[in-house]
């Protein structure tokens, strides 16, 4: 396969799906970026995950009325952060399992960049599987569509305190958000348009059900004026005002190009070009992506093994590379907790800093250390630091005990094929080829030759696989 | 960026050269320009928001003992600071400390408007942000950034993983559990082959491996540094028996390696380590009991060691929590989630005894009412002292 078309489907994926590779190479360049928009243009399927009861108690709830959540008695309260807390981890593990099976690459990608560019913390798995739903729906819509629904969910107004957002007790966290974070960027609007768009947003709320609803007694509909506009504003209305700013269209394009293309080398008149295409669309973030992935610089050397995958992109990737079962599904999560991304766990509303930021020492030798679990039924040998937002003060030491050990059963034969017929001394540089993105980089040969075992090819083709992956190379994509 | 790059090239070729050397004479080729130069910082993190009104008791106010009848210590059973103030029973080496003038205690430490998610509010902790920004770096990550170019020992946690106060742009800690376990996860031959192997001249066809300021140079240099931290922690520290009389427990055997490495007399700085959880919804008494005494067993040895071997005036301890708890017990026997808390500092003679104590203990009303000094203000003199 060529390094361009691994290039693209990295970019635009979780990387080259083994199994795929023949069909890939059928199709010429012309072909690629029709067939990746067309595998993600039907709606995805709501994953959902949430138990019955958990369902049932907030759907029934709702359905009777305005309910708030203080209608809710203590052992119902209990029962559903118990339920919510497993219902979280469970919409975890399935999402992964579309970044890694699914058709849909690019939407699944584009998601993971909303997941983090709208980032938000909720225990509440309705909530959460709902906000989930809203990206990936809309993840390669039209971003304005995308903003509303976001700022309209009960995930993103609970974790922002709007319910607490009231005429004349205003609490300015979602409408700061809002601005800083989603549209404009910092430096691009005062704090007192930040107090005005909190006045704007009094009164939204959310039933305990997840349903939006704007409670009109608590709205303050005493005339504002923001980034230079008077009126009598209601959330609907800022963010149209956000909207109409060109620098919106900029600040998304600006954090997408870091996400898509490369991190640290940002063209900014490049960016502005892109960011205008953006605007004029009036926010298709399809159109967006057409730009960036027809352009001929999205193959510039430059941003060829120029990104530093993400935790979730490296795992994802690998099981892409490497089919295989994994028999402790569960431990997927130590794994992301140790690398320091766990899906639904932000740092903070900013998101995951990303970049240089994944990398520390033993991040590094951890990462380095995990194609071996190919290999042997090896430990993940880490004890993760103790969370005491979802522990309540009781950790629970056998529990990330039991996530240790993968249980992974790798499917190498699609591999096997793939090299039978390269020869011996060939088989080094080839497998770098299909793992490594950074143009013109050479393995070490002497090296690997001494670390793989070269008196089986079957045993050389996997060993070999595994050393190069075991490689600072094999974390950039 | 021209000097940045020089000063990477500097590290870079020792970092080389270690792998070369026969190991006898690893701990030999670090140049002293790069040794620290001021106090060793040792940082306890209590992790899950410790309640303060049971660690410092106003033993003298009638509204702590109100609203918690039956988790309230009372004022026979506190270890007498002052008049109005007495430390958790469990504390008896830092109420040792505090008579000879050597813990300070920093009251009301926390930030505006406060968050009581234990995970920002830690974030607000670790990178010293204001309140309402987010950043990625953290407070000693940028001293090291700042100050420890070419040491990437100069800070140190004893974990398995790193946290976000020990990250810095450039620079970042190193995490270890002891010396021996880094040693043998970093120093497999086939990492240790594999990057000798890609380090040959900089002007070779790989250039770019070598260019720090590109993200596969970036990840070299620390792979590289990480072995060769490895090395030099492991070779150090095997020269010199690890000290005696620490409790056979997590925090016991952290100390024991944070004291065994400073003994070893390493380039480290700062040394970072987490005790917890003092989420102490439910049954606080019984929990909070426990996470002292392993506390206060574990800095009893780590005292003793250094005063034993004339280091005490080189170490500066220092303790925080995410926030403290209300006032209020609740009917579980714990308490829930409140703001500000006070810092610990053992400051080996800080002078006349309790002087650094920065206001009386006021925060006894039910709301917050004295003001706060800020988390930066608090690291401060911290950062003077570590120099």
């Amino acid at each position: 396969m060529q390094a361009k078309l691994q290039h693209l489907l990295w970019r635009t994926g979780f990387g080259p799906a083994t199994t795929e590779r023949k069909q890939w190479e059928k199709l010429s360049e012309a072909a690629w970026w029709p067939t990746i928009k067309k595998a993600s243009a039907k709606v995805p399927e709501y994953l959902d995950v949430a138990d019955n009861a958990v369902t049932g108690l907030l759907q029934g709830a709702g359905a009777i009325g305005k309910m708030q959540s203080d209608t809710l008695d203590k052992e119902q309260k209990k029962k559903l952060r118990q339920a919510s807390k497993d219902g979280i981890k469970n919409l975890n593990l399935r999402w992964l399992e579309e970044m890694v099976h699914s058709e849909a690459q690019l939407r699944e990608k584009m998601a993971f960049f909303w997941h983090g560019h709208f980032a938000s913390l909720n225990i509440n798995i309705l909530y959460q599987q709902q906000m989930l739903q809203v990206i990936r729906k809309n993840a390669l819509g039209n971003f304005g569509t995308l903003l509303r629904e976001v700022s309209k969910s009960a995930a993103m107004l609970a974790f922002l305190n709007n319910q607490q957002n009231k005429k004349k007790h205003p609490n300015e966290n979602f409408a700061r958000e809002v601005m800083e974070l989603f549209t404009l960027g910092r430096g691009n609007y005062s704090e007192y348009d930040v107090k005005e768009a909190a006045r704007a947003f009094t009164g939204w709320g959310f039933e305990l059900n997840g349903d939006f609803v704007f409670r009109r007694q608590f709205h303050d509909d005493d005339p504002k004026m923001l980034l230079g506009k008077t009126g009598n504003f209601e959330g609907d209305a800022v963010l149209d005002i956000l909207l109409e700013q060109p620098q919106t269209a900029r600040f998304i394009t600006r954090k997408l190009y870091r996400f898509l293309i490369n991190e640290e080398q940002l063209p900014e008149a490049r960016i502005d070009q892109l960011a205008d295409v953006f605007f004029r669309s009036k926010y298709d973030i399809m159109g967006l992506l057409d730009a960036i992935f027809t352009s001929d610089w999205f193959y510039e050397p430059a941003n060829m093994g120029a990104k530093i995958k993400s935790p979730i992109e490296l795992w994802a990737g690998i099981r892409r590379a490497v089919p295989m079962q994994v028999g402790n599904p569960e431990s997927q999560l130590l794994l992301q907790k140790a690398l320091g991304q766990v899906l639904f766990y932000p740092p903070n509303v900013a998101g995951w800093p990303g970049g240089r930021q994944w990398i520390d020492s033993s991040s590094l030798m951890l990462r380095l250390r995990i194609p071996q679990l190919l290999l042997d039924s090896a430990e993940l040998d880490v004890r993760t630091k103790s969370d005491d937002d979802t522990d309540m003060g009781m950790r629970d030491d056998a529990l990330e005990r039991r996530r240790r050990r993968l249980k992974l059963t790798p499917d190498w034969k699609p591999l096997l094929d793939e090299f039978r017929s390269t020869e011996s001394d060939e088989l080094i540089p080839a497998v770098a080829r299909m793992l490594w993105q950074i143009p013109n980089a050479s393995p070490p040969r002497g090296v690997l030759e001494r670390y793989t075992n070269r008196s089986d090819h079957d045993d050389q083709i996997k060993t070999t696989m595994v050393q190069l992956m075991a490689t600072p190379e094999y974390q950039l994509c | 960026m021209l000097i940045k790059r020089r000063k990477f090239l500097q590290t870079a070729s020792l970092a080389t050269a270690s792998l070369w050397l026969p190991r006898f004479l690893h701990g030999m080729q670090r140049p002293g320009a790069l040794a620290r130069n001021g106090r060793i910082l040792v940082v306890l993190q209590l992790s899950g928001g410790n309640d303060g009104l049971n660690t410092v008791i106003p033993t003298r106010n009638d509204i702590y003992y109100r609203e918690r009848p039956r988790i309230g210590i009372q004022r026979d059973q506190a270890l007498t600071l002052t008049d109005e103030a007495g430390l958790h029973p469990a504390l008896t080496v830092m109420k040792g400390l505090y008579d000879k003038g050597e813990l300070g205690i920093l009251h009301n430490v926390g930030y505006p408007n406060p968050d009581r998610s234990h995970f920002r509010s830690m974030d607000i902790w670790q990178s010293a942000s204001p309140a309402n920004e987010y950043w990625s770096t953290g407070w000693l990550g940028r001293y090291l950034d700042a100050q420890c170019a070419g040491r990437p020992t100069a800070g140190l946690e004893i974990d398995d993983t790193l946290s976000m106060a020990l990250k810095g742009n450039d620079l970042k800690g190193l995490a270890l559990q002891d010396a021996k376990r880094l040693y043998e996860t970093a120093h497999s031959p086939y990492f240790a082959d594999y990057a000798a192997a890609h380090r040959g001249p900089a002007d070779s066809p790989s250039g770019q491996l070598h260019d720090e300021e590109t993200p596969v140079g970036y990840l070299y240099k620390t792979m590289s540094e990480t072995i060769a931290s490895a090395d030099y922690l492991y070779e150090k520290s095997k020269a010199k028996p690890t000290g005696s009389g620490y409790p056979n427990n997590g925090l016991g055997k952290q100390f024991q390696t944070i004291a065994s490495l400073i003994l070893a007399d390493t380039d480290t700085s700062v040394y970072y380590v987490s005790h917890g959880s003092f989420d102490t919804h439910i049954n606080q008494q019984n929990q909070q009991q426990r996470l002292f005494q392993e506390m206060n067993d574990a800095l009893e040895a780590f005292t003793k060691d250094m005063k034993a071997n004339g280091l005490w005036q080189d170490v500066l301890v220092m303790t925080f929590s995410e926030f403290g708890r209300r006032v209020s017990q609740n009917a579980s026997g714990g308490t829930d989630h409140g703001t500000a808390n006070q810092m610990f500092l053992w400051v080996a003679a800080c002078g006349k005894k309790g002087s650094s104590m920065n206001s009386r203990i006021c925060k006894t009303s039910t709301k917050a009412t004295c003001s706060t000094t800020s988390i930066f203000a608090a690291y401060m003199p911290m950062y003077s002292k570590i120099g």
